[in-house]
């Protein structure tokens, strides 16, 4: 490891320990009531979801229009879980861990049965095809009634995700996607956007590591639905509905394809800007998807395009900025 | 069987709607590449012009409809110039996210102007029942098959005959190409837009009038359906638009008169599925392989 | 025995047949040219050794074992590279980068490996950077390691193109129309460019070109393509000479 990347590490790890004091400090002091501790751990939710399809749309560059789908397998399975195991006398963090990694498995089995003939298919397919899956999922989890209430809605999930367990799965999410798409396989993934063709030429197992990234995307949103899940305590099909899916790209593609920390602060922008609408009442959505048509005129490759916000980054602005303007001091 | 055949009927009827609406997203598809998600919602508007023309005038239905497909045919226009014309060079997923936004758009507008609660479609055509033989089918259900089918072969013959079809379908061909033959390229984009908002429209004043209602969000589900129409056709191609509307008005109405309900959408989407996986480009569309 | 080997091989699109009874060995170290006019059927002989086609009929060999159904990758990892007709980069990644994905089969951590960062993965990185950005200066192209390969010049892209399809190691380097666009100054340094991996790679290559003047003063044998048959074969000399080449090239 060099210097410079182990002062990046240090840095990101104070600034998420400060984020988090920061938080707690505010909460414990009654500044962020319940409804705003809500609203960050929705933020958090989305963050999830969000990085997990961009790993999916923008590195792998496959886009996908059903990644509700995968959240809502994952929403279930983890709820379930958690169901079956509220009465056994385990801690509650623990029914919580246990509940997500079935949450991840299934979420991920059910993306390799989708992604392995789904895949085939390029650019607009594709997005059509995942569409449909998306919808089948929600429509088999409505016709599971026994299982999972149907359109009545499953009820009586344990309320066991608070801010503190969902703010570290979210830092984990965010450190395994960073490191995955800064290694030999993110590279691979990253090619296969770049051309695919090209990418078969040098030897990268193409099918191989476009299910891999699918899987590990859905397995993500499976691991945000269960979150979701048990922070709401209470599921109905229709949460996961094309829209949704359609709310996590719209965050994607704000943020940047291919940017994760575009998808963080996209994430944070698109979901406080509704809720801070809510003065407007009916008019809410209507200047929500307003603002969405401007900011895709105005920035058609999102916030970061395909660049990760970096301290680094911003002090090396900082000092051109400033380099800048002593030369012309002495001219 | 006769319950067969009368589903039949109401099946092509539906099927009908469902073509109408698919023929604008398959034009649109095939001239920008885009999936215009705002469709669905232009078919809304068409619904809603219908609406409000009936209860403020005396107007007859065929002057209702035309006055709504003009009027929705400006609203595409204006929405292409506006929304998409400037993302005509950005990366496609960007358009993709504006008609996304627009369709949000378009929703809400209706929402606040209209309120969320369905207004009934005053009666346009009087209904009585015909008899075919053992089969009775409703005034209603008889119109939108007929106007249907008129205005397909209208376009049809447009679309082959006349100058501004064969700019439409030399744009689609090759936009670069076209452009060098002095063909206009943004009026034939807009051109397109208003044939296909126009037949959404029109989709939108017979739905509405089937089903009685109009309201903000109507749009959705059968633009959806539609779109799944086209796609399973062939998107792009205009044959394939209406093949794919009457088979999915069929299988939808078939499967509701002997299956469950819940399960029409799980079938409808199914069958698009395996379209796909079998032949990724629908039922008309040509195989094409990237160069290399 | 050949490095690489075609036996009859042909390609059957629908009613066309755009290669017909295609035959073709090539030998460790040799460069061979693969010529003919535009539509003959070259490009459609180069995608099937590399496995984008399937051949409808024959085989071909990579060092004795057929690779005919064989995936492209597959391909790669057998020996064979190759570079195309309209250079195909990596082209929002650094020039570092694109060699790097053509090393990745030289890299070994597990996924797992990859997302603790236990030491395979730091060893792994840091053998791949250091042999890349030697690799680089093979070519002199080392400066340029942390530009976008989108921003290089038309000329050093495609030797990046070739430099990466180096990078996979392959016994045989099948380089699609090198040539394509380039002003003459360019072509020079594409010349210069092969002369050096003859001196320092022990690979085979093969070239595709319709400039026939430009395949002439590198190429040991040539292979002229008509119609998706072989009219000629021989040392540059003896198909200059080939009346039937002459014909194609000259008209009657």
């Amino acid at each position: 490891m060099n210097r410079k990347m182990l002062k990046n590490y240090i840095i990101n790890l104070i600034v998420v320990a400060l984020i988090y004091a920061g938080i707690k400090v505010l909460i414990s002091a009654g500044v962020i009531n319940r409804y705003y501790e809500g609203i960050i751990i929705f933020i958090m939710i989305n963050i999830i979801l969000a990085t997990s399809l961009n790993l999916a749309t923008g590195f792998l560059g496959q886009l996908t229009l059903g990644h509700a789908g995968f959240m809502a397998a994952g929403a279930y399975v983890s709820a379930i879980t958690a169901i079956a195991l509220k009465n056994s006398g385990m801690p509650n963090l623990l029914i919580l861990i246990i509940s997500l990694i079935a949450a991840a498995i299934v979420s991920a089995l059910v993306g390799i049965a989708i992604g392995i003939p789904a895949l085939r298919l390029r650019g607009d397919y594709l997005a059509i095809i995942t569409l449909g899956f998306g919808e089948m999922i929600r429509v088999i989890i409505n016709n599971l009634r026994g299982l999972t209430g149907g359109a009545q809605g499953l009820t009586g999930i344990p309320r066991i995700a608070t801010f503190d367990n969902v703010f570290w799965v979210t830092a984990l999410v965010i450190l395994v996607l960073y490191r995955l798409t800064h290694s030999r396989q993110g590279r691979a993934i990253v090619s296969i956007r770049e051309d695919e063709i090209a990418a078969e030429a040098v030897g990268v197992k193409t099918t191989y590591f476009k299910v891999l990234g699918f899987a590990i995307a859905a397995g993500f949103a499976g691991v945000g639905g269960g979150l979701y899940a048990h922070y709401l305590a209470f599921l109905d099909p229709k949460i996961f509905g094309f829209m949704r899916s359609v709310e996590i790209l719209v965050i994607v593609v704000l943020g940047g394809m291919g940017s994760l920390t575009g998808s963080i602060f996209a994430a944070i922008i698109l979901t406080i800007l509704p809720e801070a609408l809510r003065s407007f009442s009916d008019y809410r959505m209507l200047l929500y998807s307003f603002a969405l048509v401007l900011m895709m005129i105005f920035r058609p490759i999102g916030m970061f395009g395909t660049k990760e916000f970096s301290w680094q980054g911003i002090y090396d602005r900082y000092k051109m900025l400033r380099d800048a303007v002593k030369r012309r001091e002495k001219a | 069987m006769v319950l067969f055949l009368q589903q039949l009927i109401n099946g092509l009827s539906v099927g009908s709607i469902y073509a109408l609406i698919a023929l604008g997203y398959t034009m649109v598809y095939g001239i920008i590449k885009l999936i215009n998600f705002a469709h669905g919602e232009i078919m809304m508007a068409g619904a809603y012009f219908a609406f409000l023309i009936a209860v403020s005038t005396n107007l007859p239905f065929v002057a209702v409809m035309l006055i709504s497909m003009v009027l929705a045919a400006v609203l595409g226009v204006v929405i292409e110039r506006v929304a998409y014309k400037p993302l005509r060079n950005a990366p496609r997923i960007s358009l993709l996210i504006t008609a996304i936004g627009m369709s949000l758009f378009l929703q809400n507008l209706a929402l606040v102007i209209f309120r969320a609660d369905p207004k009934i479609m005053p009666t346009l055509i009087a209904k009585h029942p015909i008899n075919i033989g053992p089969i009775q089918v409703g005034t209603v259900t008889l119109t939108t098959l007929v106007l249907s089918i008129i205005f397909m072969v209208i376009l049809d013959v447009f679309v082959k005959k006349t100058k501004p079809g064969k700019a439409m379908r030399a744009v689609s061909e090759d936009k670069d190409a076209a452009l060098l033959m002095g063909i206009n390229v943004d009026k034939t984009i807009s051109l397109t837009f208003a044939i296909g908002s126009a037949l959404g429209a029109l989709g939108g004043v017979l739905y509405g009038i089937t089903y009685t209602q109009v309201y903000p969000t109507m749009g959705i589900l059968p633009g959806l359906k539609a779109f799944i129409a086209a796609v399973l056709g062939g998107i792009g191609l205009i044959p394939g638009a209406v093949l794919g509307g009457f088979a999915v008005g069929m299988v939808e109405t078939i499967s509701k008169a002997y299956l469950p309900t819940q399960w029409t959408d799980a079938i409808v989407f199914g069958i698009l599925i395996v379209v796909l996986l079998i032949k990724p480009t629908g039922i008309l569309g040509k195989n094409e392989k990237e160069k290399v | 025995m050949p490095l690489l080997e075609a036996t009859n091989i042909c390609m059957q699109f629908g009613g066309l047949r755009a290669v017909d009874n295609f035959n073709l060995e090539i030998n460790e170290h040799e460069l061979v040219g693969l010529i003919g006019p535009n539509g003959a059927g070259k490009t459609t002989v180069f995608n099937m050794l590399t496995g984008v086609y399937i051949p409808t009929e024959g085989d071909i060999k990579i060092d004795g074992s057929s690779v005919v159904g064989k995936k492209p990758y597959e391909i790669v990892r057998a020996g064979a590279a190759r570079t195309f007709q309209n250079i195909r980069l990596f082209k929002d990644l650094t020039v570092l980068d694109n060699i790097k994905i053509a090393f990745h089969n030289e890299l070994h951590y597990s996924t797992l490996e990859g997302l603790l960062r236990l030491p395979r993965y730091w060893a792994d990185e840091k053998h791949a950077t250091e042999a890349c950005l030697a690799f680089l200066d093979i070519f002199d192209m080392a400066d340029y390691a942390d530009n976008l390969a989108r921003n290089l010049p038309y000329g050093k892209q495609r030797k990046l193109e070739i430099a990466r399809a180096l990078a996979t190691k392959p016994k045989i380097l099948m380089l699609d129309e090198p040539a394509a666009g380039m002003n003459p100054q360019e072509t020079k340094e594409l010349m210069d460019t092969i002369q050096l991996i003859r001196k320092k790679f022990d690979i085979a290559i093969l070239l595709i070109e319709h400039d026939m003047n430009l395949v002439m003063g590198i190429c040991e044998r040539i292979v002229v393509l008509d119609y998706g048959r072989i009219i000629a074969k021989g040392t540059p000399e003896e198909t200059k000479n080939n009346p039937d080449v002459i014909r194609v090239y000259l008209g009657e």
